[in-house]
C-alpha cells in the first residue's frame, strides 16, 4: 500500500493550497508517487477557498479574480495522479528513519467537515475573531493544518464537548466570561461524554502515513494585535471576514469597518463592498509611501500594481474612504461592537492624542498581515528567520528545502508573498525533491527552474519591501490599557504580561506563557503570539525573539482516546 | 566593592537555584543568579511541579522530600498565591489485589519515615477520584503529596530572594585563584566576582563541574507530559498507577512509561510520565504519545474525549544512584553543587537550597548530606 513504511509515498505535501497543488503536481509529473494532505474538503487553500458543492453558489468566480488561473492549477493537479487526501488534519511529522517521514493526521466526521465550510459559518454566527490559520482567515496560502471550526474561544467559553466542527457556534466570542467558566456548565459537558453520547473520539481517529520527502505548504494564519474591545462579537479578523464570504457567502455585518496594516486591507474591503456591505472606513496603520522607496520591485512585479488598481478602483467605485496611519485603538459596545475610535499614529503608530473619531458599524474586520504557520517544521528542528515584519518563517535554500535535508517548504510558511509566489515555489519544490529522489541533479539545471528561481526572487524583494512598511511601529503597544485581554483563552491581560516582564524577569514569550499563561489555552498563542512576543520584547532591546523551538503545540489538537488507539498505517483493514 | 562582586554566584536560574539563592539571602549573603536562558527556562519549566513523597522508598531522598515538603508549606504562606500550592494529596491506584498487597508493604515501610498513607479499598476509590475506571484493585492516599507551578515558584522565589538575576548570561568559565579556591564565573558580559559559586544548572550541571576543573556524571533522562484542554477538576489529586515506584527507582535506559495525572487549577490536566535516556533529543515520539494516552485513559475512561492541546519533553537530570549532588566539590573549594534531582527537583528544591546556604554559612546541616555528597563520583585518581 502507499504510504506504509515498506511502500512509502516519495512526497507527502501538507497543505492542498497554491503551493501545495503546484509542489505535487510538479513532483508527480516527474514520476514521484504524491500524496497532498489537507484539512478543508476541497484543494484551494485559503486563497481559493470557495462555497462547498452544497451551497449552490453559482459562481465562485466572482470573488476570486485569478479563478481561472486557480482551475488550471487544479486541472494539472487533478491530472497528475497526486493523492488527495482531504479532511485530513495533520498534527504532527515525525522522523522514522534516515530518509523516512511519518505524517499523522487526525480524521473523522469532524474534522472533515469542520473543514470545507466550517470556518466560515462557525465563524459568522459566533461571531468572533477568527484565528486565522484554523478558522480560515483568508488570504494566500495554504489551508494545511487549520482545523476547520472556527471563532476563537474566550475564557473556556468553549464548553469541552462543544469542540471546533461539531458547533463552531459554541467555539465564538461568546459573552462567556471568566465566571462562566465554573466548574458547573463544564462539568456536564464532560460528564457528558462518559456516556455513549460522547462520541467525540469516536468518530475521529489518527492515520499514519510515510513518505521519503516532505513539502510543507502550510501556510500563513492571520496576525492579530489586541486593543481595547476586541474581544466583543462582531470584532472578526479582516482575513477571516473574507474567509466568510468565499465559503459561506456571508457578512460579518451590514457597516464594516476594516482595519489593520497589509496589503490584504484593501482587498477585504473591496470584497466586502461588492458583496453588499457599506465599509465606513478602511484605516491603514502605516502609511503606503514604504511601496515608494522600492519603486525597482514595484515596476518588476506589474501584476501587483494591477492587482492594487484593481481593489483602488472597487475602493472608489463604493466610496470607501482609506485613512493612513490610522488605527482602531477601541471598539465600543456592550452585547456587540456598535462602534470603533480611529486614531491618527504618529510613525512608531502611538496614537496621536486628540485625533480618535467615533465611527459607527456594526462589525469590525482587523488584522496584521499574515504569519507564517511553520510548527509542523519548526517541531522537526527547521531553523526560521525573522521576517521585515516581525514574522518568523522558515529558512530556505535556492531549491525550497529547509535547513533539515529532506523537508521541503513553499509558499506563506517560507515568508508570506501572495498565491502566485506560493505557486512559483511550489513547481520549484517540486522539481528539486524529484530531482534528490530520483538522483537526477540535472533537472535542477534547467531553464525553467532558472526562470522560476527570479521570478520567486523577484516577489520574494517585493513581499520583503511590503513586510517592511507593515511591520508593526513599537507603539502600537500604547493601544493597551492594563485590563485589556492579550490573551483570550486564558483571560489574560496587558497588565499581567507587563508584570512578568518587569517583575519577574521573563525575556520571551515562553516565559511569559509559563508565567501567565498567556498561550497555553485553546488557541496556544496562535491568537495572542505576536502581541505576547512585541510585550516580551519590550523588556530588551533586542526586539522579538524567535519562538521556542521547545514549544510543541500539536498542530491540531488530538483526543486521548485517538492517540491511545495508535494510529491506523495504510492497509489496515 | 564594584556591582559585579557577590558572596554567592548560583548558576542557573530553575528552581533549585532559586531555592539556593532564597535562603542564602535570608542568611545574609549577597547573591547573584547567572542563567544562559531566562527564568525556569530548563527541567524546571518542563517540569508539573509535583512535591512528592509518596513515591520515594525509605532512605536519604524521602528525608530529603520530607524535610522538603515541610519548608514547601512554610513558602507557600510567604510567596504570593499565585505559585498554586496545591497540598491535595497522592493517590496512587493498583490494578489489582497483588498490586494492593505491594503498595501496602511500601507503605508501612515509608511510615517508619513519618509518610502518612491511608489504605483506600476498592469500592472507595471513586470517593475519592469519581471518574476512576472501575475495576481496579485499591490503593493508598498520601496527604502529604503536593503540586505547585514550578515556573511561578521559581520566579518567585527568585524574586522573594532579592538576588541581582543576569539571565541570558552563559557561564564560560569558572574562575580560581593561584590557591585553587573560586573567586566568581567569567561570562559574555564580564567577570563575577564571588568567594562561593553554587551549580544549580540540572541537567546542564556536569558542564558546570567540567568548567571548574570538577566531575559530575549529570546524564538526561527524557520525558515528555501531555497537557490537554482546560477541563473542570475531573482529576482532584495526583493520581497515578503503582508501577510509578518502579519506573521511577529504574535505572534502565530503554523506555518506560507509567501513569502520572493530575489536574491543574488553571483547567488542563497533565498526563505524564515517560523515562527514557536518549540525549538532549527533544523530537516527538509517536509511541511515547501512545502509551502515556493509553495509560491514562485506562485509568481515567473519560479522558478518551478530551484533547491534547500541546506535549513537552523536558531532561531530567539524571546521576547514576538517583540521588543529587549536594555540596562541596572535592577538589574546588568555594564550588557547591546542588544538580541532579532528577525528575523530583522542584519538590526537593528547598531542602536543598536550605542545605547549601547553611554550608556556605559554616551553620548546622538541617539532615544528614553525606549520601548527596559530591564526592561519591570523584574518579579514583
Amino acid at each position: 500500500m502507499p504510504g506504509s513504511p515498506s511502500e512509502p509515498y516519495d512526497l507527502a505535501v501538507i497543505g492542498a493550497g497554491p503551493a501545495g497543488l503546484a509542489g505535487a503536481a510538479t513532483a508527480a509529473r516527474l514520476g514521484l508517487s504524491v500524496a497532498v494532505l489537507d484539512a478543508a474538503a476541497q484543494a484551494g487553500g485559503q486563497y481559493f477557498r470557495h462555497p462547498a458543492p452544497g451551497l449552490g453558489a453559482a459562481r465562485p468566480e466572482a470573488l476570486h479574480h485569478d479563478w481561472a488561473a486557480f482551475t488550471e492549477l487544479r486541472r494539472r493537479f487533478e491530472a497528475s495522479g497526486a493523492a488527495h487526501l482531504a479532511g485530513h488534519h495533520v498534527w504532527a511529522v515525525m522522523r522514522r528513519d534516515e530518509g523516512l517521514w511519518s505524517v499523522h493526521a487526525l480524521v473523522g466526521e469532524d474534522g472533515g467537515e469542520g473543514a470545507g465550510h466550517g470556518g466560515g459559518t462557525a465563524f459568522g454566527r459566533g461571531g468572533g475573531l477568527a484565528d486565522g490559520g484554523r478558522g480560515g482567515a483568508g488570504a494566500d496560502g495554504a489551508t494545511a493544518p487549520g482545523a476547520g471550526g472556527g471563532g476563537m474561544p474566550r475564557g473556556g467559553g468553549r464548553g469541552a464537548g462543544g469542540a471546533r466542527g461539531h458547533d463552531g457556534a459554541g467555539a465564538g466570542v461568546g459573552p462567556v466570561t471568566r465566571d462562566g467558566r465554573g466548574a458547573g456548565a463544564r462539568a456536564d459537558a464532560v460528564s457528558g461524554r462518559e456516556g455513549p453520547a460522547s462520541a467525540g473520539a469516536g468518530d475521529e481517529r489518527t492515520v499514519r502515513l510515510h513518505a521519503r520527502a516532505v513539502l510543507f505548504a502550510t501556510g500563513a494564519s492571520e496576525r492579530h494585535l489586541p486593543f481595547p474591545g476586541w474581544t466583543l462579537p462582531g470584532v472578526v479578523g479582516a482575513g477571516g471576514a473574507q474567509a466568510m464570504l468565499k465559503s459561506g457567502l456571508v457578512l460579518p455585518g451590514r457597516r464594516i469597518v476594516v482595519a489593520g496594516s497589509g496589503p490584504l486591507l484593501l482587498a477585504v474591503a473591496s470584497t466586502l463592498a461588492a458583496a453588499g456591505a457599506r465599509v465606513p472606513a478602511v484605516a491603514e496603520a502605516a502609511g503606503y509611501v514604504g511601496y515608494a522607496r522600492s519603486p525597482r520591485t514595484l515596476a518588476a512585479n506589474p501584476h501587483k500594481l494591477l492587482e492594487a488598481a484593481v481593489h483602488g478602483t472597487a475602493l472608489l467605485r463604493h466610496r470607501v474612504p482609506l485613512h493612513t496611519r490610522s488605527a482602531v485603538t477601541e471598539a465600543h459596545g456592550t452585547d456587540r461592537v456598535e462602534a470603533v475610535t480611529v486614531s491618527r499614529l504618529d510613525r512608531d503608530w502611538r496614537p496621536v492624542p486628540g485625533t480618535g473619531r467615533r465611527i459607527a458599524c456594526d462589525a469590525l474586520a482587523v488584522g496584521h498581515g499574515l504569519a507564517p504557520q511553520t510548527e509542523l517544521a519548526t517541531g522537526l528542528g527547521c531553523a526560521t528567520r525573522r521576517v521585515p515584519d516581525g514574522t518568523h518563517a522558515l529558512v530556505l535554500d535556492g531549491l525550497q528545502e529547509t535547513s533539515v535535508p529532506g523537508l521541503w517548504a513553499a509558499g506563506e510558511a517560507g515568508g508570506t508573498g501572495g498565491w502566485e509566489l506560493a505557486r512559483v515555489e511550489g513547481e520549484l519544490a517540486g522539481i528539486a525533491v524529484a530531482a534528490r529522489l530520483r538522483a537526477l541533479p540535472a533537472l535542477t539545471r534547467g531553464r525553467r527552474v532558472r526562470d522560476l528561481a527570479r521570478r520567486r526572487d523577484r516577489t520574494r524583494a517585493f513581499a520583503d519591501a511590503m513586510a517592511t512598511t507593515h511591520a508593526p511601529g513599537h507603539g502600537w503597544t500604547a493601544w493597551l490599557d492594563d485590563d485589556t485581554d492579550v490573551c483570550r483563552c486564558e483571560e489574560v491581560t496587558a497588565g499581567s504580561v507587563r508584570e512578568a516582564v518587569t517583575g519577574l524577569g521573563a525575556r520571551d514569550a515562553r516565559t511569559v506563557k509559563l508565567l501567565t499563561r498567556a498561550g497555553m489555552g485553546w488557541c496556544q498563542g496562535r491568537m495572542c503570539g505576536a502581541a505576547v512576543a512585541c510585550l516580551a520584547a519590550s523588556g530588551t532591546a533586542r526586539g522579538t525573539v524567535p519562538p521556542s523551538a521547545e514549544r510543541r503545540p500539536l498542530a491540531v489538537p488530538v483526543p486521548l482516546g485517538s492517540l491511545a488507539a495508535g494510529p491506523e498505517e495504510p492497509g489496515d483493514a | 566593592m564594584s556591582n559585579s562582586s557577590s558572596d554567592v554566584i548560583v548558576v542557573g536560574a530553575g528552581v533549585v537555584g532559586a531555592a539556593c539563592a532564597y535562603y542564602a539571602a535570608r542568611a545574609g549573603l549577597a547573591v547573584t543568579v547567572v542563567d544562559r536562558g531566562p527564568v525556569a527556562g530548563g527541567t524546571t519549566g518542563a517540569g508539573e511541579g509535583n512535591l512528592l513523597v509518596s513515591d520515594k522508598e525509605p532512605g536519604p531522598e524521602l528525608e530529603l522530600a520530607l524535610l522538603s515538603t515541610r519548608l514547601w508549606s512554610d513558602l507557600a504562606d510567604e510567596l504570593p498565591a499565585r505559585i498554586e500550592y496545591e497540598a491535595k494529596g497522592g493517590l496512587v491506584v493498583a490494578s489489582d489485589a497483588s498490586g494492593l498487597a505491594a503498595l501496602r508493604k511500601l507503605a508501612a515501610a515509608q511510615a517508619g519515615a513519618g509518610v502518612t498513607a491511608e489504605e483506600v479499598p476498592a469500592d472507595r476509590l471513586r470517593d475519592l477520584e469519581p471518574h476512576l475506571a472501575p475495576g481496579l484493585g485499591g490503593g493508598f492516599r498520601y496527604p502529604q503529596d503536593a503540586q505547585v507551578q514550578p515556573a511561578l515558584a521559581a520566579a518567585h522565589l527568585l524574586r522573594a530572594s532579592g538576588a541581582r538575576v543576569r539571565t541570558g548570561e552563559e557561564v564560560t568559565a569558572v574562575l580560581t585563584g593561584a590557591n585553587g579556591r573560586v573567586r566568581g564565573v567569567r561570562t559574555a558580559a564580564g567577570e563575577l566576582r564571588a568567594p562561593f559559586v553554587v551549580n544549580a544548572a540540572g541537567t546542564w550541571g556536569g558542564e558546570v563541574a567540567r568548567l571548574a576543573g570538577g566531575h559530575l556524571p549529570v546524564l538526561p533522562r527524557r520525558g515528555f507530559v501531555l497537557v490537554t484542554e482546560p477541563l473542570p477538576r475531573v482529576v482532584r489529586h495526583k493520581v497515578y498507577a503503582a508501577d510509578y515506584v518502579a519506573d521511577v527507582a529504574s535505572g534502565s535506559a530503554a523506555l518506560q512509561t507509567s501513569a502520572v495525572v493530575e489536574g491543574t487549577p488553571a483547567g488542563p490536566v497533565l498526563i505524564g510520565a515517560s523515562r527514557e535516556r536518549v540525549g538532549f533529543d527533544r523530537a516527538l515520539s509517536a509511541e511515547v504519545l501512545r502509551r502515556l494516552a493509553a495509560q491514562a485513559t485506562a485509568l481515567f475512561p473519560v479522558l478518551a474525549g478530551v484533547r491534547v492541546l500541546r506535549t513537552y519533553a523536558g531532561f531530567r537530570p539524571y546521576l547514576p544512584d538517583h540521588l543529587p549532588a549536594i555540596g562541596p566539590d572535592p577538589r574546588v573549594p568555594g564550588l557547591l553543587h546542588a544538580c541532579g534531582h532528577e525528575g523530583a527537583g522542584i519538590g526537593l528544591a528547598p531542602a536543598t537550597g536550605l542545605a547549601v546556604a547553611r554550608q556556605m554559612t559554616g551553620g548546622q546541616p538541617p539532615l544528614d548530606l553525606g549520601p548527596f555528597s559530591p564526592g561519591r563520583f570523584a574518579p579514583a585518581d
